[in-house]
């Protein structure tokens, strides 16, 4: 019970503090609602992806590995409006530079990797509604899940680390760390890379 | 009749004088016109408008914004050009009126004009600077500060004739 609760106070720390810390940020006298909104959304959706390789992997006491998967689809639906909230509230601040970054012809080197990272989101999200309509069968959908979720944790982390902004740098860095572990501990556990044996498979292996 | 020998030797040696001809082209004219003209930065004209008020000052003041105007080819210093300046500062966005102003350069070709603190905008501290007068080619400048504490910024023009 004392470990459930830790990992859980730990999770919700992870996440809660880099966005407290954000919150006392001197550059939000600065800016006005919208533009807040779509700073915090975009820390929010950072926090998403830390939950993410969580609870795929189970790692989150207390929750069924079925449980773990539904809450995992939700967790991607509410990733995909914070990421259109904070894409629609910088595009409200200053349509002429979200432009640029939607066109990777921003000056600002972490554009690219946020607009990649945001992309590969919606083709997440879009294959897992359509999963079944399409017929992807397991294996199908690790292949294609696998790559581009590599690529939204990398485009996250580097986007978010490049950025001088709101978020507070060390807790910034802890929260991009503690991303990278999960995803990288996830894909060694469930060894996403190895063609997958049936348990059939498996047993005649051993005899 | 001839016949175009294609192979990796032939391959090679054509590839060795394209490469030796490009680079020479690309490095010899900016010594043949000295000083080059200074290319407009990628999303240097976010949020400009035209005809900012010429100003003694943007706003209260307490961050300089400096640089020179200097002709392409001989880098002779431009006086009394005209250079646009607007930034996202403790005083205002970038696309409001009063985050805009402009200055004039001096007969050494600089400027230098007060204006408000620049905030770190769009993940980065920034401010925008433009030439458009006319006599010659359009300049948009983005230059982005080393820390967002720097109380100034420089940038330079290199303006090329229409």
């Amino acid at each position: 019970m004392a470990r459930v609760t830790l990992i859980w106070l730990a999770l919700a720390s992870a996440i809660c503090v880099p966005i407290a810390a954000a919150g006392t940020s001197p550059l939000l006298a600065w800016r006005d609602p919208v533009y807040i909104l779509a700073c915090f959304a975009g820390i929010i959706a950072l926090g998403l992806v830390l939950v993410q390789p969580l609870l795929i992997g189970g790692y989150l006491s207390g929750l069924s590995a079925y449980r773990g998967r539904r809450i995992h689809h939700w967790i991607g639906g509410a990733l995909v409006v914070a990421v259109v909230v904070h894409v629609g509230g910088l595009w409200i601040t200053s349509p002429p530079d979200m432009i640029d970054a939607l066109l990777f012809v921003s000056p600002t080197p972490f554009s690219p990797w946020g607009v990649i990272a945001m992309w590969a989101i919606f083709a997440v999200a879009a294959l897992a509604a359509l999963r079944r309509r399409l017929g992807l069968r397991a294996q199908t959908w690790r292949i294609v899940h696998m790559p581009l979720a590599i690529i939204i944790v990398a485009g996250s982390v580097v986007h978010a680390m490049l950025i001088e902004g709101t978020m507070e740098t060390i807790s910034k860095a802890a929260l991009c760390a503690l991303v990278l572990a999960a995803s990288v501990k996830v894909m060694a556990d469930l060894r996403v890379w190895r063609k997958r044996t049936t348990s059939r498979e498996e047993s005649i292996a051993r005899q | 009749m001839t016949t175009v020998l294609l192979n990796r030797r032939n391959l090679l040696a054509a590839g060795g004088c394209v490469l030796a001809t490009g680079v020479s082209g690309l490095l010899l004219p900016a010594r043949a016109q000295g000083v080059v003209p200074t290319a407009s930065m990628p999303g240097g004209a976010n949020n400009y408008f035209k005809g900012a008020p010429t100003v003694d000052r943007i706003g209260k003041g307490g961050f300089w914004m400096s640089g020179t105007v200097r002709r392409a080819g001989d880098g002779a210093p431009l006086a009394g050009q005209r250079i646009q300046i607007w930034a996202h500062t403790t005083e205002g966005r970038e696309h409001e009126p009063q985050s805009h102003g402009a200055t004039l350069t001096d007969k050494n070709g600089a400027f230098r004009l007060e204006m408000p603190q620049i905030i770190p905008i769009f993940g980065q501290p920034h401010g925008h600077l433009a030439y458009d007068s006319g006599e010659f080619k359009t300049v948009f400048l983005r230059p982005v500060m080393r820390s967002a504490k720097d109380t100034s910024l420089e940038a330079h023009f290199v303006l090329q004739p229409v």
